[in-house]
């Protein structure tokens, strides 16, 4: 998930899509996010590269909408809903997912089994 | 001892591995130096060594030729390794007998030579102005008031002159040392030749042509005082000025137990070095205590008695050098075998000696207290109460020593110091803190720690008379890396010279406005 500035960012992406959970007053989606261009990217503990200014999945409610959506512990948020999520604040990167009108976030995310699954299944024969 | 052939042969090993071009001071240096130099008791008499070569080599040339009947005709001379002050008591007599004996002849000349010198350089422009006047008085122009206004001025530069040479020059010597000043020497040379050229000149111009113009002549002399006023400038700065500035860092290391000062110094000659060095030394370094060594040179002793290497094949075999290698192999070999235990030694007895110094401390420190405690100092109205009991400071300090006298005692042996004070010392202190309004510690302060040379009584300052061993001429100056030592008799003085690096700065301007911070932070939001 290295990446150089200036250059396209690519990454092998999956497709989470989950269905935010109403309680009470608000709609909550279970899990907590962390990172951001504002932010000390060198106290990320999920990060590969310590310059890693992305926005990471750092806890998982077990039984929430994200758990059951197949979101894990660790992963990084590329895309959400199509607004992208590799260059922003941190209060941005909460904005975009907790907006009152939408119901359901669809994330693109990755993490570093799924380059190496795709580079295993690439080198088989 | 031969102090001729001993003077010259130096100055000649000296000349000849310097290559020195100033042959007229050496032939001064011998006629100086004829006799030994000794002088009141305050100063210090740095001599230069007899010609021995430095390498310290003549051990084995001694060792060539051994006579097996040596034991039986020779007669030992004992006394100098553990009771040194035999050998002090000696060298003392004999300063004494000098002193009383000899008038300082090498002193005396140069008091008179810088006596004539400063006669003839004041006299001499007063001779310009007289001269004339008495010499040809009937040829001679009136001058009028510009002569009188130079009149004014000679006297008063005479003046300046004349206090300036004596606050210069004329300050009571601190030492003798063993080679000419050169700087000195120089400008005295300069001086005699300037104030030869203005005779000359006079001499030629004026009293043969028997010139008329007066206000020419006084004009002359007023030069001639004024040149003499910045030769003294040119004194001034070649003598003190221009050793203020300190470049040379110079590490000074006691021989016998390794205390070392540094000292910084500007640019000296190794003479003058040495000198400043010792003015440090006798305030800076702790007294030099010969009975500490005692315990490293008995552990030494034993080392060497454990093994005793026999020579089967008698005296004149192969070369010296080699039968010495082979004796030293072997008894490091028969060392290296032999399980030693001293260290194991030497680590308990120093534990022991640590806890009872302790102990003996803590013992005098309390007699001492509760001895200040019985002396009071009598207030204004309580004098007319009982006059029988009032006691000055030497009868008070008689009074309470006793008491504290047995742990002092006891202390000043466990630390070895009790040579350094006598009873009459320890009263004579006690007096003084109490007069001071001391308190115990105070008056403690100087037995507990060995303290500078300076603190003890005058017999303790026991050398006077030091020695200047150095390889380079000792009126070179100090260069970096040079080693010279300062030898008395019970120990040497190492001193190494380093010269202080040319320092190189630059600047570096940061601006107050761009000290701005950031929060480094890693929060988290659950969504």
């Amino acid at each position: 998930m290295a990446f150089t500035p200036g250059q396209p960012v690519t990454a092998v992406v999956q497709r989470i899509e989950i269905q935010k959970l109403r309680q009470g007053d608000n709609l909550i989606l279970g899990f907590s996010i962390g990172g951001g261009i504002d932010q000390d990217p060198g106290q990320n503990p999920f990060s590969e590269d310590k310059t890693d200014k992305g926005i990471y999945v750092t806890r998982i409610s077990a039984g929430g909408p994200a758990d059951e959506a197949g979101l894990r512990m660790g992963d990084k948020i590329m895309q959400v809903n199509g607004w992208d999520m590799t260059m922003v604040t941190h209060d941005q990167a909460r904005k975009r997912l907790t907006k009152k009108n939408e119901d359901v976030v669809r994330l693109l995310v990755t993490r570093k089994s799924l380059e190496d699954a795709v580079r295993q299944s690439m080198t088989r024969p | 001892m031969d102090t001729e052939s001993t003077y010259s042969g130096y100055s000649y090993y000296s000349g000849r591995s310097r290559g020195s071009h100033r042959h007229g001071e050496r032939s001064r240096d011998r006629h100086k130096s004829r006799s030994k130099d000794s002088r009141s008791e305050k100063s210090v008499t740095i001599n230069t060594p007899p010609a021995e070569p430095l390498l310290g080599d003549s051990s084995v040339r001694g060792e060539q030729v051994q006579d097996d009947n040596w034991g039986e005709t020779t007669t030992a001379i004992t006394g100098t390794s553990e009771h040194s002050l035999s050998q002090e008591d000696i060298v003392r007599i004999t300063k004494d007998l000098e002193d009383s004996v000899g008038l300082d002849c090498r002193r005396y000349f140069t008091l008179t030579l810088a006596v004539i010198l400063g006669l003839l350089v004041f006299l001499t422009p007063l001779a310009f102005l007289v001269l004339p006047h008495l010499l040809w008085p009937e040829k001679l122009q009136g001058c009028g008031t510009a002569c009188e206004g130079l009149f004014i001025s000679v006297a008063f530069k005479l003046l300046i002159l004349l206090l300036a040479v004596w606050a210069l020059f004329f300050r009571p010597p601190r030492a003798g040392l063993p080679r000419v000043f050169v700087f000195r020497a120089l400008l005295a040379v300069l001086v005699v030749l300037f104030v030869l050229s203005y005779w000359l000149f006079y001499g030629v111009r004026i009293l043969d042509s028997q010139d008329e113009n007066y206000q020419g002549i006084v004009q002359y002399a007023v030069s001639l005082v004024d040149a003499l006023l910045f030769i003294h400038y040119l004194a001034i700065v070649l003598l003190e000025l221009r050793q203020l500035q300190t470049c040379f860092s110079v590490c000074v290391t006691r021989s016998t137990d390794g205390e070392t000062r540094h000292y910084n110094l500007g640019q000296l000659s190794i003479q003058r070095a040495a000198l400043a060095i010792l003015e440090n030394y006798y305030s800076d370094f702790p007294v030099h205590n010969p009975a500490l060594l005692s315990a490293s040179k008995s552990r030494a002793a034993k080392h060497l008695a454990g093994l005793k290497v026999y020579n089967v094949d008698g005296p004149g075999n192969n070369a010296t050098a080699g039968m010495a290698h082979s004796q030293s192999r072997a008894m490091i070999a028969a060392a290296a075998h032999r399980r030693d235990a001293s260290h194991n030694e030497l680590y308990y007895e120093e534990a022991g000696h640590e806890r009872r110094v302790r102990k003996r401390k803590a013992r005098l420190v309390v007699a001492v207290e509760e001895a200040f405690t019985h002396i009071k100092r009598m207030q204004e109205e309580e004098q007319k109460k009982a006059p029988g009991d009032v006691m000055d400071p030497r009868e008070a300090a008689q009074a309470i020593f006793p008491s504290m006298a047995r742990a002092l005692q006891k202390y000043l042996r466990t630390t070895k110091q009790q040579h350094c004070h006598s009873m009459e010392s320890i009263q004579q202190h006690l007096a003084f803190c109490i007069t001071n309004n001391m308190t115990p510690k105070a008056f403690l302060e100087s037995y507990l720690t060995p303290g500078p040379t300076l603190q003890y009584s005058r017999d303790h300052w026991l050398a006077r008379h030091w020695t200047l061993i150095s390889e380079a001429s000792v009126t070179s100056g100090l260069r970096d890396g040079s080693i010279f030592l300062l030898k008395c008799v019970d120990f040497s003085l190492v001193v190494t010279c380093k010269k202080i690096p040319y320092i190189q700065m630059s600047e570096e301007y940061i601006d107050p406005k761009s000290h701005k911070f950031v929060l480094r932070l890693q929060s988290e939001t659950s969504v």
